[in-house]
């Protein structure tokens, strides 16, 4: 399998706090890949440099074979490719949910409006929210509202998505609409990397699991043995602390 | 008591007060505040961006406006800005400019300042998440501020951005110091040339009050209606 996404000695200061320690993982094309950790360890700062959200100092990081440690490359084109979704949905409030969905497609991949409504609606009936279109994002609940994120994501046609804690902000039983559309993904065969506590959506879809700790990678591991036979004693702490309930 | 008081002057002279003063008054003040937005928000987005030296040029100028009276402002441009035409067409004699020109100037230069204050609060008040979910789309600077951030700041600030604008249709009475016949110019000019000033100056309080407090109401039900479901 070629490499999508590599980190090789990524690096990264907060002033003079470290938030990145050498990280250097990879993901391999259709590989989905769960990110956990305590919070505070750097997982969502992680995630956010592989599409150029967060710049890191030192290291080196690239996104299907563009390099994102050299100041020449084109940020804007390359995030248009890499779909992101947010803890807080970050939907556009004045916006209806379609033209959260047209919004960047016309404006950044330059599709006329026609073809962008056609891929909008497609993409919203996909997710389950075609009725609530021409709703604004306020008015639909936390759940709905991710899916349509993923939505607009899809809109874009990415090569790879990235997800930072898409369910921490949910409501309990809104967690699984939102999971169940994230696991369909990941069966089609799309690259995935997402940060999570979903123990469960890991074991179900993950192909491989990072784990992190005070801005360290400490276990990248399979799924399977990751979840059986954890080799740091920080990984089986936290499993440990997150299994027990 | 109102015996003595000659109303009626107020109805002969009605054509000239409106069709001639508020005329003026009111066409200072919707294009004082389209040219004064349309610079504050250049000016906001110049103190809130990266760009090393612009933050300060930008706060330094608001700075400085915001500390010396209007009065003061429109004189100092009305004498200005002729030479100041001269000296950027490299004419042999100063610019001739006309009293709305030079009033409009003035204002816009000096609400700027004002409306600056407002869009950078505006600006500041969406969050660092819906600017990272538009670049994380692809969207560039230009992009993220004109499609995401400037028209919920626009929306959030409308309120307070048409307050401010109600406030300057109250200012503009001060181009009195230049003699030019906005509303309140014309309403006393007519006092002074047949001696009715209580007349005239009660009737320009009663315009400008309502004028303002219909302006205030709108306002108040425009806030309602376009305000951003959350």
């Amino acid at each position: 399998m070629s490499t999508m996404i590599e980190f090789s000695g990524v690096t990264k200061f907060y002033g003079p706090f470290q938030v990145l320690k050498d990280c250097s993982l990879q993901v391999a094309k259709g590989e989905v890949v769960v990110v956990c950790g305590p919070s505070g360890s750097g997982k969502s700062t992680l995630i956010k440099c592989a599409n150029g959200l967060e710049p890191f100092q030192g290291g080196q990081l690239t996104v299907d074979g563009i390099p994102l440690h050299d100041p020449k490359t084109d940020l804007p084109k390359l995030r248009a490719r890499v779909g992101m979704v947010f803890q807080h949905f970050e939907l556009f409030p004045h916006l209806k949910i379609v033209q959260n969905l047209c919004l960047a497609q016309q404006k950044v991949l330059g599709r006329s409006k026609d073809e962008a409504m056609v891929k909008g609606m497609a993409l919203l009936e996909r997710v389950g929210l075609k009725e609530q279109a021409n709703k604004f994002p306020g008015q639909l609940s936390g759940g709905q509202q991710q899916r349509v994120a993923i939505a607009r994501a899809l809109a874009m046609d990415p090569i790879a998505m990235l997800f930072d804690e898409p369910t921490s902000a949910l409501d309990p039983e809104m967690i699984n609409e939102v999971l169940d559309v994230m696991v369909e993904l990941a069966r089609e065969g799309m690259t995935m990397m997402v940060v999570t506590h979903e123990m469960g959506f890991a074991r179900k879809v993950a192909h491989r699991v990072v784990f992190m700790d005070k801005g360290e990678v400490v276990e990248n591991a399979n799924k399977d043995d990751f979840f059986n036979a954890p080799r740091s004693d920080r990984a089986q702490q936290f499993l440990s602390k997150i299994l027990t309930h | 008591m109102f015996a003595d008081f000659d109303f009626d002057i107020i109805l002969r002279t009605l054509p000239y007060l409106f069709f001639e003063g508020m005329k003026f008054t009111l066409m200072l003040t919707a294009l004082a505040t389209a040219g004064g937005i349309l610079l504050g928000t250049i000016l906001a987005l110049m103190r809130l961006g990266s760009i090393p030296v612009l933050p300060k040029i930008a706060a330094g100028y608001v700075n400085l406006m915001r500390s010396l009276p209007l009065v003061l402002v429109i004189f100092w441009f009305y004498f200005l800005v002729p030479y100041l035409g001269q000296w950027a067409t490299g004419a042999s004699r100063p610019m001739q400019v006309g009293a709305f020109a030079s009033c409009l100037i003035t204002f816009t230069l000096f609400e700027a300042a004002y409306f600056s204050e407002i869009m950078r609060a505006g600006i500041q008040s969406i969050s660092k998440g819906q600017v990272g979910a538009g670049y994380a789309l692809g969207l560039t600077y230009r992009q993220v501020m004109g499609y995401i951030v400037l028209p919920q700041a626009f929306r959030n600030m409308a309120p307070v951005l048409l307050t401010q604008t109600i406030v300057l249709f109250q200012d503009t009475s001060l181009v009195y110091v230049l003699s030019v016949t906005d509303f309140l110019g014309a309403a006393s000019k007519v006092a002074q040339r047949d001696g009715r000033l209580v007349e005239m100056y009660l009737f320009a309080a009663v315009v400008y009050f309502a004028f303002s407090f219909t302006a205030s109401m709108l306002v108040k039900r425009l806030q309602k209606r376009i305000a951003i479901i959350r």
